[in-house]
């Protein structure tokens, strides 16, 4: 995880130092890590710690984080962050922090209003299984500010 | 380039199943697969020009998953008589990567009333659910099954004799033990680097080994003779003195269950009397004393009827007459 923020803030800094008009686009960064949820027993209390998976299987349950910084002088406006999730992992939960799609990223909303279409079984409820992208909107972005969106993802 | 083409295409794939397909995926991610995340971010700067940043792209690979079901497919104990008979039973690879399996029968399974021999253990060859000698494959000694693909059954056949001295009714189980060949454990057990495209194999729950057990009952017919005698005198009373008439009465009961085969039953003509020509009887019928198309065949020193196939619970009575001398 810590490796992935050095690597992509050394890439950051290249492109500042290339890039002649300082773009704000430069200055926003954003860096994924993903950690596995492990039942580990500890003096014969079993608990759940998050940890780097080296490989995962089916029915793992995973983190996916994504950090926003933005390092630059100017606010950036309407700042939404859109995550497609990979085919092989299904939403664990829906999350008020998120907006979620179902027709792969075409509309977005409350998991609980969205429906979904079946040409065979008809309209039914929307199910975090049906989640194909998750959104996040921020109104701006101060010079500064950071911070942390994350999803739980299981494999299918 | 290459690569990023195959990779679009399979995901395009992905999300049309997710779009038309009923909501339940019912198979686990196959072994190897690279579950790869990034998040895009769109936004605009101070000039409200639009903006898109995307994050790094973190991968990790789907292990192997070791998981295997053994089910007993008979449905109801299998007879076994005094030879052999074949137990059938379904292994299935609930992984989620190809895996072979070892088998192991063991005959020696508790509360049995008796153990049978092993002598092989099958595969089905051409999915009929049906043991064909020869065509279906026997197994080696410490051979494994054909690798297996996720979700895939193998039907298997074991094949048993019954040992001596086994009892009608008596019953007998053999359990079938799968074990995945890369390995088994307590869930979680890790192999580095055996699975599918260089992946870990993880054991799963089921620890990448099952049983069952396939149950056997004997069905063994049993043959009861009683043999009794009466005497008729030249004067009209029972006495045994010379020219009496003595009249042999022999009933073959079959008891227990099943049938046999075969069933002759022989006497011989007792030292000091002589058989009477054309006295054999089988069931009050008569038999000619020559052997020939009846049953039956008789001279001075012996009678023999052939019975043939009898089922449990069948009887028959053999009379013949002899002089005493």
């Amino acid at each position: 995880m810590f490796s992935n923020m050095i690597k992509s803030s050394a890439l950051a800094l290249f492109a500042v130092a290339i890039s002649v008009p300082v773009a704000a686009k430069d200055n926003v960064a954003l860096s994924g890590t993903v950690q596995v949820e492990r039942t580990i027993t500890d003096n014969g209390e079993t608990k759940k710690v998050l940890i780097a998976p080296e490989g995962v299987v089916p029915g793992d349950r995973l983190l996916f984080t994504t950090s926003y910084e933005n390092a630059g002088a100017e606010t950036v406006e309407n700042f939404v962050v859109t995550n497609p999730l990979p085919a092989a992992i299904r939403l664990a939960n829906a999350d008020a922090s998120f907006d979620v799609s179902v027709d792969g990223g075409k509309t977005f909303g409350e998991l609980a209003a969205l429906q979904i279409n079946d040409p065979e079984t008809g309209q039914r409820a929307a199910e975090t299984q049906d989640v194909t992208h998750i959104r996040w909107t921020l109104e701006s972005l101060q010079p500064g500010v950071k911070g942390k969106l994350n999803y739980y993802g299981i494999v299918r | 380039m290459k690569h990023m083409g195959l990779k679009l295409a399979a995901s395009h794939l992905a999300l049309a199943t997710l779009l038309v397909a009923s909501p339940a995926m019912a198979d686990g991610v196959p072994a190897g697969t690279l579950i790869e995340n990034t998040a895009t971010a769109e936004f605009s700067d101070a000039d409200g020009t639009p903006q898109t940043v995307d994050s790094n792209t973190v991968t990790v690979q789907v292990d192997e998953l070791l998981d295997v079901t053994a089910a007993w497919q008979d449905g109801s104990a299998v007879t076994i008589g005094n030879s052999s008979a074949v137990l059938t039973f379904e292994i299935t690879n609930t992984g989620n990567g190809p895996e072979a399996f070892n088998l192991t029968a063991d005959p020696a399974v508790t509360g049995n009333d008796f153990d049978v021999t092993i002598d092989g253990i099958a595969y089905d060859t051409n999915d009929n659910g049906i043991y064909d000698d020869g065509v279906d494959i026997i197994l080696g000694a410490g051979a494994a099954t054909p690798s297996l693909d996720a979700d895939a059954a193998l039907t298997v056949f074991v094949l048993v004799t019954s040992p001596a001295g086994v009892a009608d009714g008596e019953t007998s189980a053999v359990n079938l033990l799968a074990e995945a060949v890369t390995g088994t454990g307590a869930p979680g057990t890790s192999f580095a680097g055996q699975g599918v495209d260089g992946s870990n194999a993880v054991v799963g729950a089921s620890g990448a080994d099952a049983d069952a057990d396939g149950s056997l009952i004997a069905r063994l017919a049993a043959l009861t003779l009683t043999k009794s005698a009466s005497v008729l005198d030249p004067f009209g009373g029972s006495e045994a003195v010379p020219n009496a008439v003595v009249t042999f009465t022999i009933v073959a009961s079959v008891g227990g269950s099943g049938s046999i085969t075969d069933l002759t039953v022989s006497d011989a003509i007792p030292t000091g009397t002589t058989y009477q020509a054309a006295t054999l009887k089988l069931d009050g019928a008569s038999l000619t004393d020559a052997a020939d198309a009846d049953a039956g065949e008789a001279d001075s020193s012996s009678i023999a009827v052939d019975v043939g196939s009898a089922a449990a619970g069948s009887s028959y009575t053999i009379t013949f007459d002899v002089s005493i001398d």
